[in-house]
C-alpha cells in the first residue's frame, strides 16, 4: 500500500475510534440519566430525630439518584418504610448512638480517600488515618474506639502481587491507638512476624479487647486482641471479617473454605463450644455481618443484575436455619445502634 | 555529536542517517504511547472497579494482580524467540498489542471472578509477548552508535502515555460516571496504536528477514560468556532492587503528605524518569552503556539512603522520586541498548527478552526477601541493608560488565562509533 493509502486507512481507524468510543460514551450517560430519571423513587422522611429516639439501623443509601452514598437510618420497628438521610455521604458507614464513622473516597485524577468521625447530630469532629480504598469500618459499643480497614494497592507495573490491607485503631476523641501491624502476632504459641502478614475486619468486645481477622500466606485466623497489652492470639482459622454477637457469645463471620477465590459462605462459631455453623444464604458474600439481635444478622449484598450498582442489606437467622429475607431494600454497610 | 562515516553495510536501512534517531523509533514511541495510555487508564481504575462494582474481594485482587505479573515474565522470553524464530519481530509485537487492545474491550461483558482473571492474562499476556519484539526492532533501525539515545526516547514516550493514561480515565469518570466508558476508549486509543504498527513500522530489514533463526543457533548465542556475563551482572543488581512499590510504602509510612498523595509518587517519578530518559540515553552513547546503567543503580542507592534515612518531610520525598526516575531513566531503556550489540541481529529479541526475565525474575526474588526483612529489622534498617548490599554488588557488576566488554559491538553489527 502506497504512504498516502496507509496514511488514510489510519485516518479511518483514528476517524471511527473517536466517533465510536465518544458516541459510546454519550449512549451510556443518556442510558445512565434515564436509569436515575425513572429509578422507583425510595420513599425517605425528614425526621431524623424521630428514627433516633428507638432503635435503629444506619446504612448506606444505594437506591439510584441524587443521594445515592448518603448515609440513612430507618427504625428498626420499620425497616424497609421511609428512610430519614444524614448530611453524610460514604463509601462504608457505622454508627452508634454517640457517634458515627465515614470511610469515602474522592474520585479524582488523583483519588484521595478520608476516614471522618462524625458527632451525634452527623458533624465531623476528627479526621482519622486512611492509606487506601475503603473497606471495613467499626465502633465499640459506647462509641469510645473506631477501627478502620482500607486496602493499599502498591505498584502493578514492577511489583509481582502487591496488595496489602491496613487496619487502624483509633479513639473516638481523636487519639490514635495504632495500627494492627504493630501488634504482635501469636499463632498455636509461635510469635509469626511473616512479611506478608494483613489484618483486617474487627470488631470490639469491650474497651480493651477485640477480635479481627490476621492472614499471612494463604491462611487466615480469627485472633483475639488486647489494645493495652498490643498482641494478638490466634483463635482458629479461616474466619473473614468476625462480627461479635451483642451477647459476646458468638462471632458471625464469612469462610473462604475450599471456594474459589473471592468467593465466602456465612458462618456463625460458637465461642463457648467451639462449633460452628453454616447460615441458609447460600450465595457469596463479602461484607462484614452485622447483629441485628442475638438471634439473626444482616449483610450487604450486590443485586445480580449485570451493571448495576445498587445492593440490599439481607437478615438471616444466626442458627442456620429459615431463608434470608430481605430487610432494607437499596441499602448497603447496616449498622444496628440500640 | 559527530559520526564517523559509516561502512556500508547491506542490512542498514537507508533512513539511518546522521545522529538522528530513526522514524521507527517514533513510530515505535507512538505505539507505545497511545497502548500506555490505554492500558493505564484501565490499571488506574481497576483496583475500585473490581471492589466496589464487581464486588470482588480484596484478596481476589490480589490474587489476579500476582497472577498477571507472573504470567508477563514467562511469555516473554517466548515472545522473543518467537520474533527471532520467523524473521518477523513486527507480527509478533503487532499481535501482543492486539491481544492487550481486544483485552480491554473484553472486560465489557466480563463479570464473574474468572472472567476477569483471564481478561486481565490476556493484556499480560500481550504485554509480555510484545516488549522484547519491539525492542529488537528498535534495536533493528537504529544505528548502534545511538542505540542509547534511541531506546530513550522510546521509554520518554512510554513514560508519557503512563502518565496521561490515570488522567483521561479520571477526566472521563468525572464527564460521564461509569467504567464501560473507560474500557471503550481505552480500546480505542489501543486500536489507534495497533494501526499505526502495522500500517507504518517497517519489519526487520529483508536480509535478515529472510532468514530463519534455528533454536541450535539460538542457543549458541544465548550461551556465549559476553552475554551471560552481563546477565549475571544484571541479575546480581535486581536481587538487591526493591520494588519502588515497596519504596513508595516506606515514604507513605514515614510521611502523612505522602500517604494521602499516594498516586502522585507514581506521577513524580514518572515526570524525573520522562525528563531523564533521552538525556541520559544520549549519555550512554557518548560515555559507555555500562557506566550509565551502573550510574543508575548508585542513584538507587541513594535513594534507599534518602528514604530510610532520618530525615523527612516532602523535599525528601521529591528527592527520592527524583533518584528513583534517574534510576529508571539509566537503567530500563540502556539495559536494551547494551544488550542489543552483544547478540547477532537475528538473536536480539530472545537476548533482550532473556535480560528482561532475568531482571524481572531477581526483582520479584529481592521483593520477597526485602519484605521479610521490613517486618524482622524494621522499614529504615531494612533499606539501609539493601544500600549497603547494593553497594557491594556494583563493584562486582562493573568488573563482570567490564569483563564482558561492552563496548565491542558484535560481528552482526560491527563496531560502535563514538563521537
Amino acid at each position: 500500500m502506497s504512504r498516502t493509502g496507509r496514511t488514510v486507512v489510519l485516518a479511518v481507524v483514528i476517524l471511527v475510534a473517536v466517533v465510536g468510543s465518544l458516541g459510546y460514551v454519550l449512549h451510556r450517560r443518556g442510558v445512565q440519566e434515564r436509569t436515575v430519571r425513572h429509578a422507583p423513587p425510595v420513599a425517605t422522611r425528614s425526621d431524623l430525630g424521630e428514627v433516633r429516639k428507638g432503635p435503629y439501623i444506619v446504612f448506606r443509601d444505594t437506591a439510584l439518584g441524587g443521594d445515592y452514598g448518603r448515609a440513612a437510618a430507618v427504625p428498626l420497628t420499620a425497616p424497609s418504610g421511609p428512610r430519614a438521610l444524614t448530611p453524610a455521604s460514604c463509601d462504608r458507614v457505622y454508627a452508634t448512638n454517640h457517634d458515627a464513622l465515614c470511610l469515602s473516597a474522592d474520585r479524582g485524577v488523583v483519588t484521595t480517600y478520608s476516614s471522618t468521625l462524625l458527632n451525634d447530630r452527623w458533624a465531623p469532629t476528627h479526621h482519622l488515618p486512611i492509606t487506601g480504598i475503603p473497606s471495613r469500618a467499626r465502633l465499640s459499643r459506647d462509641g469510645s474506639l473506631a477501627a478502620t480497614t482500607n486496602f493499599v494497592f502498591g505498584d502493578t507495573y514492577a511489583n509481582p502481587g502487591q496488595f496489602s490491607t491496613r487496619t487502624f485503631l483509633s479513639k473516638a476523641n481523636g487519639g490514635t491507638v495504632g495500627e494492627l501491624e504493630s501488634f504482635s502476632l501469636m499463632v498455636d504459641g509461635k510469635k509469626v512476624t511473616r512479611a506478608d502478614r494483613n489484618f483486617w475486619g474487627v470488631t470490639f468486645a469491650d474497651d480493651d479487647h477485640f477480635y479481627a481477622t490476621a492472614a499471612a500466606g494463604h491462611t487466615t485466623w480469627l485472633v483475639k486482641g488486647s489494645i493495652s497489652a498490643k498482641s494478638m492470639t490466634s483463635v482458629r482459622t479461616d474466619v473473614e471479617c468476625p462480627s461479635l454477637s451483642p451477647d459476646k457469645t458468638r462471632i458471625a463471620f464469612k469462610k473462604h473454605g475450599h471456594l474459589p477465590p473471592g468467593q465466602w459462605r456465612l458462618a456463625v462459631y460458637d465461642l463457648r463450644t467451639g462449633g460452628e455453623q453454616l447460615l441458609s444464604e447460600s450465595r457469596s458474600v463479602d461484607d462484614q455481618i452485622e447483629w441485628l439481635d442475638n438471634r439473626r444478622v444482616v449483610y450487604g449484598l450486590p443485586r445480580t443484575t449485570a451493571g448495576t450498582a445498587s445492593s440490599d442489606v439481607w437478615a438471616a437467622n444466626a442458627d442456620g436455619t429459615g431463608r434470608p429475607t430481605i430487610l432494607i431494600p437499596d441499602a448497603e454497610s447496616p449498622a444496628v445502634v440500640r | 555529536m559527530t559520526l564517523r562515516s559509516l561502512p556500508d553495510v547491506a542490512s542498514e536501512p537507508v533512513r539511518r542517517r546522521g545522529g538522528r534517531v530513526a522514524s521507527t523509533v517514533i513510530l515505535l514511541g507512538t505505539v507505545s504511547l497511545l497502548t500506555d495510555v490505554s492500558s493505564e487508564m484501565v490499571n488506574a481504575v481497576l483496583p475500585l472497579y473490581l471492589t466496589a462494582q464487581v464486588g470482588l474481594g480484596v484478596l481476589a485482587y490480589g490474587f489476579v494482580d500476582g497472577w498477571y505479573q507472573g504470567v508477563s515474565a514467562l511469555v516473554r522470553i517466548a515472545g522473543g524467540y518467537a520474533g527471532d524464530r520467523g524473521g518477523s519481530p513486527k507480527w509478533v509485537a503487532t499481535f501482543g498489542y492486539a491481544l492487550s487492545a481486544v483485552s480491554r474491550i473484553a472486560l465489557l461483558p466480563a463479570h464473574g471472578f474468572a472472567a476477569i482473571v483471564g481478561v486481565i492474562t490476556a493484556d499480560r499476556l500481550g504485554k509480555g509477548v510484545r516488549t522484547a519484539p519491539r525492542d529488537a526492532l528498535i534495536a533493528d533501525a537504529s544505528e548502534p552508535s545511538v542505540l542509547g539515545r534511541a531506546f530513550g526516547v522510546h521509554r520518554a514516550m512510554d513514560t508519557v502515555g503512563a502518565t496521561l493514561g490515570p488522567i483521561v480515565a479520571f477526566l472521563l469518570l468525572l464527564a460521564a460516571p461509569g467504567y464501560g466508558g473507560v474500557f471503550v476508549v481505552s480500546f480505542a486509543f489501543a486500536i489507534v496504536g495497533v494501526a499505526v504498527i502495522v500500517l507504518f513500522v517497517p519489519n526487520l530489514t529483508a536480509a535478515k528477514g529472510a532468514a530463519t533463526t534455528r533454536l541450535g543457533n539460538m542457543l549458541k548465542e544465548m550461551a556465549r560468556p559476553r552475554l551471560r556475563r552481563l546477565l549475571v551482572a544484571v541479575g546480581l543488581l535486581s536481587l538487591v532492587t526493591v520494588g519502588d512499590g515497596f519504596l513508595y510504602l516506606s515514604l507513605q509510612q514515614r510521611d502523612n503528605m505522602a500517604g494521602r498523595y499516594f498516586p502522585l509518587l507514581f506521577v513524580g517519578t514518572n515526570t524525573a524518569y520522562f525528563l531523564l530518559a533521552i538525556p541520559l540515553g544520549r549519555l550512554a552513547d557518548r560515555v559507555g552503556r555500562s557506566k550509565v546503567f551502573l550510574g543508575g543503580y548508585v542513584a538507587l542507592v541513594a535513594a534507599y539512603l534518602a528514604a530510610g534515612g532520618p530525615l523527612t518531610g516532602v523535599g525528601w520525598t521529591l528527592l527520592v522520586l527524583l533518584l528513583l526516575g534517574t534510576f529508571y531513566a539509566a537503567t530500563d531503556g540502556v539495559l536494551s541498548a547494551l544488550v542489543s550489540p552483544m547478540v547477532a541481529a537475528d538473536a536480539r529479541g530472545t537476548g533482550i527478552a532473556s535480560a528482561q526475565t532475568v531482571v524481572a525474575l531477581a526483582r520479584f526474588g529481592a521483593s520477597m526477601a526485602f519484605g521479610a526483612l521490613w517486618v524482622t529489622v524494621g522499614r529504615s534498617p531494612a533499606l539501609l541493608v539493601f544500600a549497603a548490599v547494593l553497594t557491594l554488588v556494583i563493584p562486582l557488576a562493573a568488573w563482570l560488565l567490564r569483563v564482558a566488554g561492552t563496548h565491542a559491538g558484535s560481528p552482526s553489527v560491527g563496531e560502535e562509533a563514538l563521537a
